[in-house]
């Protein structure tokens, strides 16, 4: 490790042991959220989010296909993440990596397991024809806790998003109706540094932090995704720390999401 | 309530588990958790490839998890998918916190984890056989790092998931542990719970973990002997 990066470590680290923050941040407060829904004509649904100066946007398109074999009568969803050269001198371009692979998958795994899309409504023909729906990520900023700003944008570009209306014989009319959503999973992320919890880590944050845990919860205060990422661990004391901030604060992030989706309309 | 294989909600499926069991590799172990079949392999510390990774302050970690076509029901296509690759990446993170890193700057320590059979819960055989593998190729360790799930099947939490549960059931939470310092190394939900019953499957799942833990260090004593005689 270089001296710079030695230097930095040293002083987050004394910082959050002083339960501190380099951006004057309370250790569980977020920075600035903003979001624009529909932010995209082309797509069928889309999001721009800012977290501080951390900006993503999500866009999501729908196709027609055939359902797997083992769900005849449901659609698809599929989530992928796109961590461009653009957003941060630390990404490169090609395939994605396994950042980019676990980034879409936790953000996945929280739309999924929540049910927040209702599948059986994707259908067209029951064994033929579904809607296939691909949410795609796309960070323009990396500033820090990329999980929780995808995540907030993907489930708002969803809640934005319209599709045809198709007849019994699987031919599109021209009537279009929104995706169909019912639930909205929230992602909350948490940093240990130097034994201290905190939220949305800030990039710097991200560099010298021990071990990141996320809890996705939904509209019901129901857990329905949890990741632990990097080098470190976590009591069990913390762990249910976090499980609890998480409640509260995706129920106000969720407020959040609802209040810009509802003022697009 | 009765569990699709008979076992208690706080039993765990038979487990089998062998050490130094692969001449090329510098350490290695085979592990049977139920239906699932496991090895894993150990090489290194090395030199890194390619350079770049390399890191002067501690020892490059790459874990690999692989799922051999004939391991499930319909055939998998061959080579790493999204699935695998994001196992791999947690998969290093559940065995780092352990693993003395910091005595081999400039160094890259590799884990291969090969699945030949999967029956639920083989990030948890792996991880389990990986951190045996470790100690069969001399790596210092602070703790050794047993795996174990729970989850939710018919509204109940239950032990270690077997195939047709993880189907049907509402919740699956994988941990792995530091049983000396209850430090949880891996912890990965999906489905629904409460904040209580996420409690409750975390802490059954830490008691599989101990159980695990036993089964680890009987296995090393029966390849190296030790222990009390």
């Amino acid at each position: 490790m270089d001296a710079v990066a030695n230097i930095k470590r040293q002083f987050i680290h004394e910082l959050a042991a002083a339960g501190k923050r380099a951006d004057g941040r309370g250790m569980l407060e977020y920075r600035d959220i903003k979001i624009v829904p529909n932010y995209l004509k082309k797509a069928d649904g889309s999001a721009f989010v800012e977290l501080g100066d951390t900006k993503v946007i999500v866009g999501v398109k729908y196709d027609v296909g055939t359902p797997f074999p083992d769900i005849p009568n449901e659609g698809v969803m599929t989530t992928s993440a796109e961590l461009a050269p653009m957003a941060s001198p630390d990404f490169e371009s090609g395939p994605p990596g396994e950042d980019a692979i676990e980034l879409a998958r936790v953000v996945d795994r929280g739309i999924r397991e929540s049910h927040a899309i209702d599948t059986a409504k994707l259908c067209i023909k029951p064994g033929e024809l579904v809607r296939i729906v691909f949410v795609d990520i796309q960070i323009l900023d990396q500033d820090g806790n990329l999980i929780d700003a995808c995540g907030i944008a993907a489930i708002t570009a969803l809640l934005t998003a319209k599709m045809r209306v198709y007849d019994s014989e699987g031919n599109p009319t021209d009537t279009v109706e929104p995706l169909p959503v019912r639930k909205i999973p929230v992602p909350c992320t948490f940093a240990k540094i130097a034994g201290s919890l905190m939220t949305d880590p800030q990039v710097d944050e991200e560099s010298v932090l021990d071990s990141r845990l996320t809890v996705t919860t939904d509209d019901e205060g129901y857990i329905v995704a949890m990741q632990k990422g990097e080098y470190g661990s976590f009591k069990l004391e913390e762990i249910m720390e976090a499980v609890k901030i998480s409640k509260s604060e995706g129920a106000r992030i969720r407020e959040i999401i609802k209040a810009a989706v509802n003022e697009s309309d | 309530m009765e569990r699709c294989d008979g076992r208690k909600k706080d039993e765990l499926r038979s487990i089998h588990m062998e050490v130094g069991v692969l001449k090329r590799a510098d350490g290695s172990a085979y592990v049977e958790w139920g239906a699932n079949k496991v090895f894993a392999s150990v090489y290194g510390p090395r030199e890194v490839i390619p350079r770049f990774l390399a890191r002067n302050d501690r020892a490059v970690l790459r874990c690999k998890y692989n799922m051999t076509p004939f391991s499930v029901e319909d055939r998998k296509r061959p080579g790493p998918d999204r699935r695998s690759i994001e196992i791999g990446k947690v998969t290093a993170g559940a065995l780092a916190p352990s693993v003395l890193l910091e005595k081999f700057p400039n160094s890259m320590i590799e884990v291969a984890i090969e699945i030949m059979q999967a029956d639920a819960g083989t990030r948890c055989a792996g991880i389990t056989a990986a951190t045996l593998a470790l100690v069969d190729a001399g790596i210092p360790m602070r703790d050794l790092v047993p795996a174990c799930a729970a989850g939710k099947v018919d509204g109940q939490v239950v032990l270690d998931l077997c195939k047709e549960e993880d189907n049907s059931g509402q919740a699956d939470l994988p941990i792995a542990m530091m049983p000396r310092t209850n430090a949880v190394t891996l912890l990965q939900m999906d489905g629904e719970m409460t904040e209580e019953e996420v409690e409750e499957a975390i802490a059954l799942a830490q008691t599989g973990c101990r159980q695990v833990y036993e089964m680890q260090k009987a296995a090393l004593v029966s390849k190296y002997g030790g222990g009390d005689e």
